[in-house]
């Protein structure tokens, strides 16, 4: 689950991460009101998840109220990269000496959180470790040692941050891994770090991750969700407890198994068409979830076909056909289907289908054959 | 020969009282398996359809010799049962649970692999099948002969497509091992693959990736330096957008690392040939075996 910049920021404050001041505003009002409040010079920040918004106008700094009204105006309901602003960060405007990049990773191959510094701030850490690896210090920590006042010291010194911020970015890095271990998060992300010409060091940015598997621990976080961001049919799919990511092409893809519904989509790409969703039903072989699945799929208009993808294990074909059976009675689809059933019982599942008559049901019994048939009934390759 | 599990496999099984707990405990043991125990704590002395159930690990080894446990717990109680099932002297833990926290999964990683004296195998797994000897988790077995194909795979579905061509295609398999979908797996590919290549039964070794992480490159690494049995690869996932999650928790392309494309790119400098579809990755591997 990703935050949003100011929950980020406010869970910061929570443990002790130097922040600036500043308020949330849903509303121009609310926003030139938070302004008055902070004192000027100011920045309106649009609360989106997506990098670089600053070169997309979404960062602004205003000198007074008359630019706080008009940038709070231009920024609210701005669209960036698709999304619609709903919220802006209002905060007081920072001078900066200096601009530093500081994380704390998931590092799975590692099998153990990485923490990085580098006094490269403020740019594209991934261009910065092409170029110039050399400029970003590693350390990987004992996830049960924990973050030591050692490990600070020697991410500071090996990364060449001025000396006399050695120990309050030392002191940062601990309350930063504070963050990523307690509030149970896979990423936690400082760009920029920056030292202010009074040398106090703050974090001027805030991206953290949070696992949405332990959010039974934290049920403040569970609470950041953010809807307003994400897509209509995955956030009906959510609601529904689905499995569901949206794609950009036209054949709806339902399928039991995350791999087999990730294979599902390669062998349609393969056969020439372009899958709409990413959609694991689980074991789904009744008939309300199958229901429930073939309602998400459908809400998206692009859809012109659906393959319906099942390697029966110990869920029993028949029992999926049942479900299907069902599910047509109560949506009646407009758009065929493409049914591949194969495994536990896939004869007598074919006949239950076979037997229904559904109007616009192919049966198939390869995945091959039933990704071709799914093109063929969308007019083709994509 | 096989590997994991076997005929020597005694498994107890962590909540074995719960419903899917009991519907696959029992399915094990009517495969052949071993089932000498169950944990519930505060069942203790209760029976599954005659599979004594125990309050803790430490009783249920101390009582029945078990060496194979069975992780079948909700998530949240996931982490402590395994550390429990370790605690207990426990060689082998089949996590099968999906949804451990993350943090929960780095730690008892970190903590079994420091302890060094058993080895997980998960989370988020379907377990791991010696066709004719032992099923411990949830694949289908009906599907799978005894044969000389060593599988390894994130998914398990998928392994069930495969295992199912391969079957037609008229070959069994020595162990199907499933590793699981998480972030952070016990047991990764080269674990399994060393196994397979010390395994004397194994001919071929077959590994399903998918997208997130690097263990399939780190595969290939091992593959060239240590593995002189064929084997074949199939990578799922070639059309997953970046940055979502798709069904697996580990299962995630992060900017521009841990695509399809490039584990299969890593894998094929190798020397490793990678199936575009799971029929193509069977039929690879019977024109190698000589159908």
């Amino acid at each position: 689950m990703d935050l949003l910049e100011y929950q980020g920021k406010q869970l910061f404050a929570r443990h002790g991460v130097p922040v600036p001041a500043g308020q949330a505003a849903r509303t121009v009002e609310d926003a030139v009101s938070a302004a008055e409040a902070i004192g000027y010079p100011c920045v309106v920040k649009a609360q989106v998840q997506i990098g670089g918004r600053g070169k997309l106008g979404g960062i602004k700094v205003c000198a007074d109220r008359a630019q706080a009204e008009a940038n709070a105006r231009a920024i609210l309901g701005m669209d960036i990269r698709g999304l619609t602003v709903h919220e802006v960060w209002v905060e007081a405007a920072s001078q900066i000496d200096a601009e530093y990049y500081a994380s704390v990773v998931f590092d799975r191959s590692a099998k153990a959180p990485l923490v990085m510094l580098s006094t490269k701030g403020g740019m594209d850490i991934e261009q910065v470790a092409d170029e110039d690896p050399d400029a970003i210090a590693h350390l990987h920590v004992d996830p049960l040692l924990g973050f030591q006042e050692f490990h600070g010291r020697r991410l500071a010194f090996e990364a060449k941050v001025d000396a006399d911020v050695v120990r309050p970015v030392g002191a940062m890095l601990a309350r930063l891994y504070e963050v990523f271990e307690s509030e149970e998060a896979t990423l936690v992300e400082v760009n920029p770090l920056i030292v202010t010409p009074e040398r106090e060091v703050r974090a001027l940015d805030a991206k953290v991750t949070l696992d949405g598997n332990a959010l039974f621990r934290h049920a403040d976080n569970a609470e950041l969700r953010d809807l307003s961001g994400e897509d209509p049919q995955e956030r009906m799919a959510k609601e529904r407890g689905l499995t569901y990511v949206k794609l950009d092409g036209n054949i709806g893809v339902l399928g039991n198994g995350a791999g087999l519904v990730m294979s599902t989509l390669d062998v349609v790409a393969q056969a020439g068409g372009a899958p709409a969703n990413f959609l694991d039903a689980g074991g789904g072989s009744r008939a309300d979830a199958i229901t429930s699945a073939v309602e998400v799929i459908l809400s998206d208009p692009k859809v012109k076909a659906v393959l319906f993808n099942i390697f029966g294990g110990i869920t029993r074909c028949d029992e999926v056909a049942k479900g299907l059976i069902e599910a047509f009675a109560q949506i009646k689809p407009t758009v065929p289907f493409v049914v591949r059933l194969d495994g536990t019982n896939d004869a007598e599942g074919r006949k239950l289908l076979a037997d229904a008559a559904l109007p616009n049901v192919f049966t198939e019994s390869t995945m091959d054959g039933a990704a071709a048939k799914v093109v063929e009934l969308v007019g083709g390759s994509a | 020969m096989s590997i994991l599990v076997g005929t020597e496999t005694k498994l107890c099984v962590s909540g074995i009282t719960g419903r899917e707990g009991t519907f696959h405990s029992l399915r094990n043991r009517e495969y052949g398996t071993q089932v000498v125990a169950g944990v519930t704590p505060g069942k203790g002395g209760q029976d599954v359809e005659g599979i004594p159930v125990f309050n803790t690990f430490h009783d249920a080894v101390d009582r029945t010799g078990a060496n194979t446990a069975m992780i079948f717990v909700p998530p949240r109680f996931a982490a402590d049962s395994i550390l429990e099932a370790e605690d207990a002297g426990i060689e082998l833990i089949i996590a099968i649970t999906e949804g451990i926290p993350a943090h929960d999964e780095l730690r008892v990683y970190n903590i079994i692999k420091k302890n060094g004296r058993a080895r997980l195998v998960g989370p988020n797994c379907p377990g791991i099948l010696s066709p004719g000897k032992a099923n411990v988790g949830i694949i289908p077995a009906s599907f799978f002969s005894a044969g000389n194909v060593g599988v390894v795979s994130r998914s398990g579905t998928l392994t069930y497509q495969i295992g199912n061509v391969l079957a037609r295609s008229g070959f069994g398999n020595s162990t199907i091992v499933g590793i699981g979908g998480d972030p952070v797996p016990g047991t990764d590919f080269i674990d399994a693959i060393g196994l397979f290549q010390d395994d004397p039964e194994t001919e071929l070794i077959v590994i399903c990736g998918e997208i997130g992480g690097d263990a399939e490159e780190r595969a290939a690494d091992f593959i060239e330096a240590s593995v002189t049995k064929p084997t074949i690869a199939y990578i799922a996932g070639f059309t997953a957008p970046p940055g979502k999650t798709m069904g697996h928790a580990g299962a995630i392309v992060s900017g521009s690392r841990g695509t399809a494309a490039a584990k299969a790119q890593a894998l094929e400098s190798k020397g490793v040939r990678v199936g575009r579809t799971p029929t193509e990755v069977a039929e690879a591997a019977a024109a190698l075996l000589g159908s």
